[in-house]
């Protein structure tokens, strides 16, 4: 049994110009002691997804799956108090800004025995002993002294650091981080991944690291699915990703890293994720896809199973027919890319 | 970089900057204070001894003693060096001092005041977070409509429209007053509500409860739409914070989320609210105990006004904008306790 | 921010088009309706000052004991010619009301006008020359924002004798540090942006560039406090003319007409309801307006 099980999975949002439709379709598995990175940019969607599973999307969101299971618990109908005594228990999540993500009137103590008071019906004392432990534990010096201290006296590191002994407090089989790194010092960003990744180790808990950095991804995951205006554009192990890209996008984005840039100029993609107005009516990265013909403006590829993995594509880069099947479907240029 | 811990020195500190802060703007109302009088038709002198047709003697030596022949600053200097001891002058109709009678009528103003602020909380505080939580309901529709009617409120026809309804058409509460002429009640605190507990007459508690009803409410409305307002602001800007999703994400109550980290922060713009309401309810007392002929301090000011009786308008005005000025600056030493952000900067 | 992909329709395929700007502002006020429910009241007091002439059916200031203190018309002893009924001295209440309107849409507009006028320019010069003109100015403006305002005016009105004028000038002097304070913020805000430096470089003068370039850049916030200000001085002065303060008898002025009656509240209680009501819908209806219009104009606020 899986740790985790989504299919089709969407979340959509009303607003003033329609339905924004967030994340669309995604289908995922995890399992125990797994580390998966979802990557994509600002509005992929990739938090959203996350988000759904935590059951922490904001009204007035709506979400609806085929399935939608954590340890065999299904999430779509599982009632508010097992929900909640699900969440921060057993699937635990820390967010991109460290430093707001923190209560900013109650001390970091207060903060972090409230989850162990909660879930292990720890007494003060032993849930301040245990603080202690934890804070020491993600590597916070003179933990006891930081009990009384408040999120703005401590810098953006540390209370990343707070944030991750009071998502790790209960045990939890999986650790969701949404971006825990990109409000970060560079110095301390490298820190801070390699305090995930040994807590990951150390408890065998499953952990998905959501970012839009490839790089980040490429130190820590085991497995990487690639999102794009939320929808899965590539899923498979993390080697062979960056071995042999399969989609044009994920190609792009690791084009677009600094230690494989060529000729010293950096590689950018053209455009912007579609929004609520210009969404496309083929696939969804064709209006900035260098290959992109007549066929994929107008019809939307489907997530196929591909090389091992998975990926939502109609001309993979590693298919040996591939230029002809372009050829044939009349490609509309470059013009993205001039 | 780690600020320095908590610190009574901290604290101290943050208390002597704003009590320092309010020192331009007492100068500041003592300068107004001083310069209306003197804009006052006919004899200056006339009008700040409170006594008329006095003989060129008696004139001659109050111009000294107000320095009339000095320059501007020095009977300014004059003035305050008066204000600081307490001495504002004597009413021009019955020869006391100002000071006196205000402080005489001041606790039943307070008394009106503290109810009024009560009722506003109680109800306002609830409402307004109740209609942040249900936002876009018919509840918070309710309350947003019902609190911009009580905004745009007239209080002095509202509390002849109450007068209206409960006092002529259902006769259940007296029309004004204090307390029924029937009981002599010797004040002690001043306070009524305390005073007739204290004294051997019980049943003169109920009657002055039953005088307070009115205007409570007319002067609360004002404030209560205000605050229910700024309340629900306030919740709906906290709620959107990305560490109420930390909450959420740590699986507390929704109860625990919105009564503890939710309304913690939300509260801090909401005191200050209420901080500025206290000046907004001096005005509004002038008017209520007006229609309800409440004897506090605001019916005192507009019957001087009427026997132009400028030593007390002076002194009076005076008096509650320090009071104003004073509340102000508590409320703001008490948003530095409840918002330990404000407390360690500067 | 999606301009890049909307440029290019070759690139994107729009499924659909943003809103024009005047239709999105549009598009936001009308789907507030309180606030289209304010705009309403407002074009409709407006229009009934103006026609208060023709509309009008009696003479506001005509006194006739012998009609005095007539109900409404669907009250026993009405009559239709006397729709809302009459006060003590047997005046119409209705053509009073009306005559009223006019009075009070004056004050508002004269106070704002006034409040304007000064509030932008105090508020540009402590902007644009800051040091101890700025520290004078707002320091000032602070110590009459933290006197409750309606004591503010009262002393002021005490002193410089009732009436209508000296009501008015007070209530704008009290409304006064909002206006400074938003054409200060907006001073600062908007010098630092690059169209001013260039301005400053082509070598336009300070008051050009106070009035042709900054100040058309902060109308959205002055007209927002100006239809809040409004419903403010038209209250404020309502309570002054309550007070005996404002507008002197035999002015149809809504406080003092409120003023008039208090002592009839015991046998006519419309002479105290209808005037009360005619400033409540007012305020409420310019206080409406305000939100609307805030609610519009924050960028903020959208989604």
């Amino acid at each position: 049994m899986a740790l985790v099980e989504i299919e089709n999975l969407s979340v959509e949002f009303p607003t003033q110009g329609g339905i924004m439709r967030a994340v669309d379709g995604v289908s995922l598995k995890l399992e125990e002691g797994e580390v998966l990175g979802v990557v994509g940019e600002s509005g992929s969607g990739k938090s959203v997804t996350m988000l759904a599973l935590m059951g922490l999307i904001p009204f007035p969101g709506r979400v609806r799956a085929d399935k939608l299971a954590f340890n065999g618990r299904d999430l779509l109908t599982i009632s508010d108090k097992d929900r909640r005594k699900l969440t921060g228990k057993d699937v635990a999540m820390i967010f991109q800004e460290p430093t707001t993500s923190l209560n900013p009137s109650f001390t970091v103590g207060f903060q972090l025995t409230e989850t162990l008071r909660l879930h292990e019906g720890m007494d003060r004392k032993a849930a301040e002993r245990r603080a202690v432990e934890l804070l020491g534990q993600v590597g916070i010096p003179s933990p006891e002294s930081r009990l009384s201290a408040y999120p703005h006296q401590m810098s953006g590191g540390m209370n990343q650091r707070v944030m991750i002994a009071m998502a790790i407090a209960c045990n939890p089989k999986l650790l969701i981080a949404d971006e825990p790194t990109t409000a970060l010092d560079v110095t301390i960003q490298a820190q801070i991944l390699d305090l995930l990744i040994s807590l990951q180790k150390e408890r065998n808990m499953g952990l998905v690291m959501i970012t839009h950095n490839m790089g980040v991804v490429a130190d820590t995951a085991k497995r990487v699915m690639v999102m794009y205006a939320g929808q899965i554009m590539e899923e498979r192990s993390a080697d062979d990703l960056f071995a042999s890209p399969q989609h044009p996008y994920t190609a792009a984005l690791l084009a677009a890293l600094p230690e494989r840039s060529e000729g010293g100029r950096l590689a950018t993609i053209p455009g912007v994720v579609p929004g609520l107005y210009d969404r496309p009516k083929g696939c969804l990265f064709s209006p900035r896809c260098a290959y992109a013909t007549e066929h994929s403006r107008n019809v939307r590829p489907t997530l196929k199973p591909w090389a091992g993995g998975h990926i939502r594509c109609h001309y993979p880069l590693g298919d040996p027919n591939r230029d002809a099947e372009i050829q044939h479907d009349h490609p509309v240029g470059t013009e993205a890319a001039s | 970089m780690a600020a320095p811990p908590f610190s009574v020195l901290a604290m101290l500190r943050f208390i002597l900057t704003r009590v320092s802060l309010i020192i331009p703007t007492f100068i500041g109302i003592t300068l107004l204070a001083f310069f209306l009088i003197r804009l006052v038709p006919g004899d200056p002198i006339e009008t700040l001894a409170g006594e008329r047709g006095i003989d060129p003697a008696r004139h001659e030596q109050l111009r000294k003693e107000y320095g009339f022949d000095k320059p501007i600053i020095v009977q300014y200097g004059i003035y305050l060096a008066r204000v600081l001891q307490g001495d504002l002058g004597k009413s021009m109709i019955t020869q006391e001092p100002v000071l006196n009678e205000f402080s005489s009528l001041f606790p039943a103003t307070i008394e009106l005041a503290l109810c009024a602020i009560i009722f506003a909380l109680v109800l306002g505080l609830p409402a307004g977070i109740i209609a942040a939580i249900r936002r876009n309901s018919i509840f918070d529709h309710g309350v947003m409509g019902i609190s911009l009617a009580g905004y745009s409120m007239p209080i002095f026809w509202w509390g002849l429209i109450l007068i209206l309804l409960f006092s002529v058409q259902f006769d259940l509460t007296p029309v004004s007053g204090r307390i029924d002429v029937l009981y002599y009640i010797e004040p002690i605190t001043g306070f009524l509500l305390i005073d007739t507990l204290l004294s051997d007459e019980p049943e003169a508690f109920w009657s002055a409860v039953n005088h307070l009803i009115l205007p409570t409410i007319v002067l609360g409305t004002v404030p209560l739409a205000v605050i229910a307002r700024m309340t629900r602001s306030a919740m709906l800007e906290v709620l959107g914070e990305d560490y109420i999703r930390t909450a959420k994400a740590k699986g507390l109550s929704r109860f625990r989320i919105v009564a503890l980290h939710a309304l913690r922060n939300a509260l801090i713009p909401v005191v200050t609210v209420i901080g500025l309401q206290i000046g907004v309810l001096f005005t509004g007392a002038i008017l209520t105990e007006t229609i309800f002929s409440w004897p506090g301090v605001g019916k005192w000011l507009i019957d001087a006004i009427f026997r132009r009786d400028y030593p007390v308008l002076q002194g009076g005005a005076l008096l509650l904008g320090v009071v104003v000025m004073s509340v102000n600056l508590l409320v703001d030493l008490a948003y530095g306790l409840i918002n330990p952000r404000i407390r360690h900067t500067r | 921010m999606t301009t890049e992909t909307m440029e290019a329709p070759a690139i994107a395929v729009p499924t659909a088009t943003p809103p024009h700007p005047v239709r999105e502002f549009w598009g936001y006020f009308s789907a507030n309706h309180g606030a289209v429910a304010g705009l309403v009241i407002i074009v409709a007091v407006i229009l009934v000052a103006l026609l208060a002439d023709v509309i009008a059916p009696h003479d506001p200031n005509l006194t006739n004991t012998a009609i005095a203190l007539k109900p409404p018309f669907w009250q026993e002893g009405g009559s239709i010619s006397y729709p809302l009924g009459t006060d003590p001295i047997g005046r119409d209440i209705l053509s009073r009301l009306i005559y009223g309107a006019q009075l009070s849409l004056l004050i508002g507009i004269v106070v704002v006008a006034i409040s304007i006028a000064i509030g932008t320019v105090l508020g540009l010069v402590a902007g644009f020359f800051r040091g101890l003109t700025e520290i004078f100015i707002m320091r000032l403006m602070d110590i009459i924002l933290t006197l409750p305002s309606l004591l503010l005016a009262i002393v002021i009105v005490a002193v410089l004798g009732p009436g209508l004028m000296n009501a008015m000038l007070a209530v704008a002097l009290v409304i006064l540090p909002h206006y400074v304070r938003l054409a200060r913020a907006a001073v600062i805000t908007e010098t630092s942006k690059d169209y001013v430096t260039a301005a400053r470089v082509s070598g336009a003068g300070t008051t050009r560039l106070m009035f042709r370039e900054v100040l058309p850049n902060c109308t959205a916030p002055l007209i927002v406090q100006a239809s809040l200000g409004i419903s403010t001085a038209i209250l404020d002065a309502a309570a002054l003319g309550f007070l005996g303060l404002g507008a002197q008898p035999p002015s149809p002025e809504w406080g003092t007409m409120l003023a008039d009656a208090r002592e009839f509240v015991l046998r006519a209680w419309w002479v105290v309801t209808f005037p009360g009501l005619a400033i409540l819908i007012t305020v409420l209806a310019f206080n409406l307006l305000g939100d609307g219009l805030r609610d519009a104009l924050d960028p903020k606020l959208k989604r």
